[in-house]
């Protein structure tokens, strides 16, 4: 039952996400022109920038298209249609639908962007799989921080800047330990020496994703 | 007598703190002198934020649980006591540190997260702030509450010792259980972590009061 509804508002999820192509095209041009301001701005030859400077803007980059690829996740819903929506499902289903979907969404954008900045200015990542490990993790535990968040400021006034004002701490801790993951990845060092981090980061978005599911329909009733 | 005696208790410890804690035998170590002084006054801080924001998140729970208003109203206030003491946890911090690590600010892991835990509680209050409807407003403050909670520990304990950090008791400085936490100091210490976070308590009590005595104005309006 639970099963059969998260997966159809995943198809309904993706269904007008189809639709409206622009949102998402939108996200992927915005990850490409942030990619290509920093190209600019730092007006250098591929290679050249110092890694723990490169992988710190990647993370950056990613944050801030991530809050901008969730930020629509119940922001652009109408009233209309969250009531809607809670006449046919349950909150617990709606949430764990959106949270896959977004997660999925993150993690193409983070592929997408990795890519595309590594292309643009250069790869010194040694150890790829790790790095793009530390991405799927982040990818995960930001999305699911975000879309709760984005929730939570649907239900105020002054919703963007709500929704990077609570988001932002929130996401350090899952930020920090990408960050850390990364830098293992870019020196090549061997899996086992990020064991510890994984980890934790594991675990945290295991903490994330359990609290979103049980708090959620909380706020979905009100 | 029944009702007041932990403020009796309270302030004793207080006194206790204050004046056994400046007035004491202390050890002789290198660099910290006479700052080691500190313990007294700047650790508790952080045993009584936690403590006053864990009892906050329990209320928050419960207030889920229930609806009562009044567990909102318990929930918000601790987490205001819980900020103050934050707030005073890291300026007895930074004054410390510009004695002993020579800056008020040198962005130690455990300073930083510190910063941050306050910035997760700034926008717990700048959500409150930000929602008329209050049965809404509580209900949303108490998810945020619960989610600040569940991102604090990670931030204050295990992200910090994964790093080296300047504080005492990490990275190859003296600890508390090694050579300076000797009995004296701890016949010092245990009390004033009680004593402060007692005052934590009071001074909730009588925000708890304020803020009960404004609803109702609000109702009656």
């Amino acid at each position: 039952m639970l099963f059969q509804e998260v997966s159809e508002l995943l198809k309904k999820e993706i269904t007008i996400e189809l639709r409206q192509k622009y949102a998402l095209s939108g996200i992927f041009l915005y990850l490409a022109s942030t990619v290509f301001i920093c190209y600019l701005s730092f007006n250098l030859q591929s290679n050249q920038l110092n890694p723990i400077t490169w992988n710190t803007l990647f993370w950056i980059i990613i944050l801030f298209a991530a809050i901008n690829a969730v930020a629509k996740s119940f922001l652009q819903e109408s009233p209309g249609q969250l009531i809607y929506y809670y006449t046919v499902a349950g909150g617990q289903s709606i949430i764990t639908a959106k949270m896959i979907y977004y997660s999925t969404l993150l993690v193409g954008l983070g592929l997408v962007g990795f890519a595309f900045y590594g292309l643009v200015l250069g790869n010194p990542v040694e150890n790829i799989w790790l790095f793009i490990l530390s991405i799927v993790l982040g990818s995960i535990g930001m999305s699911t921080t975000l879309t709760l968040v984005s929730s939570i400021a649907s239900k105020a006034q002054n919703n963007q800047t709500l929704l990077a004002v609570l988001g932002l701490p929130i996401l350090i801790p899952v930020l920090l330990m990408s960050i850390r993951i990364s830098k293992n990845a870019i020196d090549g060092l061997a899996w086992s020496d990020s064991y510890q981090e994984l980890a934790v980061i594991c675990s945290i978005d295991a903490i994330i994703c359990t609290l979103t599911i049980i708090l959620f329909p909380y706020i979905w009733r009100s | 007598m029944k009702k007041y005696w932990w403020k009796i208790l309270c302030v004793l410890l207080l006194l206790y703190t204050v004046i056994g804690g400046l007035l004491m035998e202390v050890p002789r170590l290198h660099i910290l002198n006479e700052s080691i002084r500190n313990t007294f006054f700047h650790v508790p801080m952080w045993f009584g934020m936690l403590t006053l924001l864990l009892i906050s998140a329990i209320y928050s729970v419960l207030y889920l649980k229930t609806s009562s208003a009044v567990y909102d109203r318990y929930a918000s206030e601790l987490a205001k006591t819980g900020s103050l003491f934050g707030i005073l946890g890291i300026l007895t911090g930074m004054i410390w540190a510009n004695y002993t690590w020579g800056s008020v600010w040198s962005g130690d892991p455990k300073q930083n997260n510190a910063a941050i835990a306050l910035l997760i509680y700034f926008a717990y209050f700048l959500l409150r702030g930000s929602l008329k409807d209050p049965q809404q407003r509580s209900r949303i403050a108490a998810v945020y509450n619960i989610i600040a909670f569940a991102t604090l520990i990670p931030l204050l304990y295990i992200l910090p010792a994964q790093t080296d950090s300047l504080h005492p008791g990490s990275g190859g400085n003296a600890t508390f259980s090694d050579i300076d936490m000797d009995n004296k100091l701890r016949a010092v210490f245990y009390p004033a972590i009680v004593g402060w976070t007692l005052l934590g308590i009071w001074l909730t009590t009588l925000g708890i009061r304020i803020q009960k005595l404004k609803d109702n104005l609000e109702y009656t309006d």
